[in-house]
């Protein structure tokens, strides 16, 4: 079954969405950040959107949803590369993704992380691994 | 209704009296059009010869009095692009029309002396006014449309160069906001400030609304949808040149700005905008001391 991979880095999670979502894969991808945030203890997640093209108000509420569960488990989340039109969508949509932190590209949504978890990325995934 | 044989009778009179119709009109074609200084006496002889000419060819094969049939098509497109000429010469509609109706004088008077029976003769100058009629109808509708494309053109020129987005230092975009904001005017600027973010690779944007006369809930709210949109792809908006009036009206219709920052000036909101990328600009007389 097609799966969205989810790569850790450090002490952060990357996510990066290469193909266009339909519901199910959004569902799964729900379920195995969530279960890789805390089998891994991150402290941080970022969602790379660049390629998404189409987005409809089931993947925005997913979208917004993955963030909000991300940071009940403590991991801040960053949603970066947001296309224009997909951000002009979402608006209209009446989503706007309140609470939940962008970026404009992976290189600022990297440092917004660094600075919002506020230590060295690699050692509290450390130590919870040795753990 | 008109019946064929009043239409053969006049094409056979146009065909016949045609030089002399000529003369006589573009007499009173130069003596009317009294400005001369829009148009050449010898550009007016050309047009009124050259209709006069597809006017006598479509009567000979007309049938009725509408000019919509494929017989007039030749004399509609001449009158089309003589009026579409005479709209960006500053002509009036009436201006343009008389030329048509001008002909009517000499046309009516050489039917009067040609033809004797008193009932024909009604019938035959009804057919003539009703076509003359239909044409200079048409002339004036060309100009109309004509005038129309120019403000559509306008209008399209108008809504690019009215949404500048200026790039103020690395990573600050300033978009300067003239005039009234309408959902038309709302989606060029929030897509030409978006696609502005990505290719510039900004990190603040800041709205400057100097220039917007009213601020309504409508305005509001565009403006709201435009920053909310920005925020999506990671950049945050500044709005500034919030005029003392405008605040007012803001607080007064109850509009909830929420968490936007808004400043009084763009130099204020340039200042923080520094800051938010953590570069700021020092006085160097002041440092030098």
């Amino acid at each position: 079954m097609e799966r969205i991979p989810i790569l850790k880095m450090g002490g952060f999670l990357l996510v990066t969405i290469q193909v266009d979502m339909h519901d199910r894969l959004a569902m799964q991808l729900q379920d195995d950040l969530t279960e890789m945030i805390s089998r891994t203890g991150a402290r941080g997640v970022l969602i790379d959107i660049s390629s998404l093209e189409l987005v409809d108000s089931f993947i925005g509420r997913v979208i917004a949803n993955i963030a909000s569960m991300s940071r009940i488990l403590d991991a801040e989340t960053v949603v970066v590369g947001m296309r224009p039109a997909v951000a002009i969508t979402l608006v209209e949509l009446g989503l706007s993704l309140a609470g939940v932190r962008t970026a404009l590209n992976v290189d600022k949504g990297m440092r917004l992380l660094r600075t919002a978890v506020g230590c060295e990325p690699e050692e509290p995934a450390d130590g919870r691994d040795e753990a | 209704m008109a019946s064929n044989d009043d239409i053969k009778m006049l094409a056979g009179f146009v065909q016949r009296l045609r030089t002399e119709l000529l003369r006589t009109w573009q007499v009173e074609l130069i003596e009317q059009v009294g400005r001369r200084q829009l148009m050449s006496e010898a550009e007016l002889r050309d047009q009124s010869g050259e209709f006069l000419r597809q006017f006598a060819q479509a009567l000979g094969q007309a049938e009725g009095t509408g000019i919509t049939g494929a017989e007039w098509a030749p004399l509609r497109e001449l009158l089309a692009e003589l009026s579409a000429s005479r709209a960006l010469q500053g002509f009036s509609p009436a201006e343009t029309a008389r030329f048509v109706l001008s002909f009517k004088r000499p046309l009516l008077e050489a039917l009067r002396r040609e033809i004797t029976d008193a009932r024909q003769l009604t019938e035959v100058i009804w057919t003539a006014t009703e076509l003359l009629d239909n044409l200079a109808l048409h002339t004036t509708e060309v100009y109309q449309k004509s005038r129309e494309e120019v403000i559509v053109r306008q209008q399209e020129e108008m809504l690019e160069l009215s949404t500048p987005v200026v790039k103020l230092w690395d990573g600050i975009l300033a978009l300067p906001l003239i005039g009234t904001l309408d959902s038309n005017r709302t989606q060029v600027v929030m897509e030409s400030l978006l696609q502005r973010i990505v290719d510039t690779n900004s990190e603040v944007a800041i709205i400057d609304i100097t220039g917007v006369p009213t601020v309504d809930t409508l305005v509001a709210q565009h403006l709201m949808k435009t920053v909310a949109a920005a925020r999506l792809m990671g950049v945050e908006c500044i709005i500034s040149g919030i005029r003392p009036q405008i605040a007012q009206t803001i607080v007064h219709l109850g509009v909830a700005l929420g968490d936007i920052v808004t400043k009084a000036t763009l130099a204020d909101a340039f200042r923080l905008a520094l800051s938010r990328i953590g570069t700021s600009i020092q006085n160097s007389r002041s440092h030098a001391r």
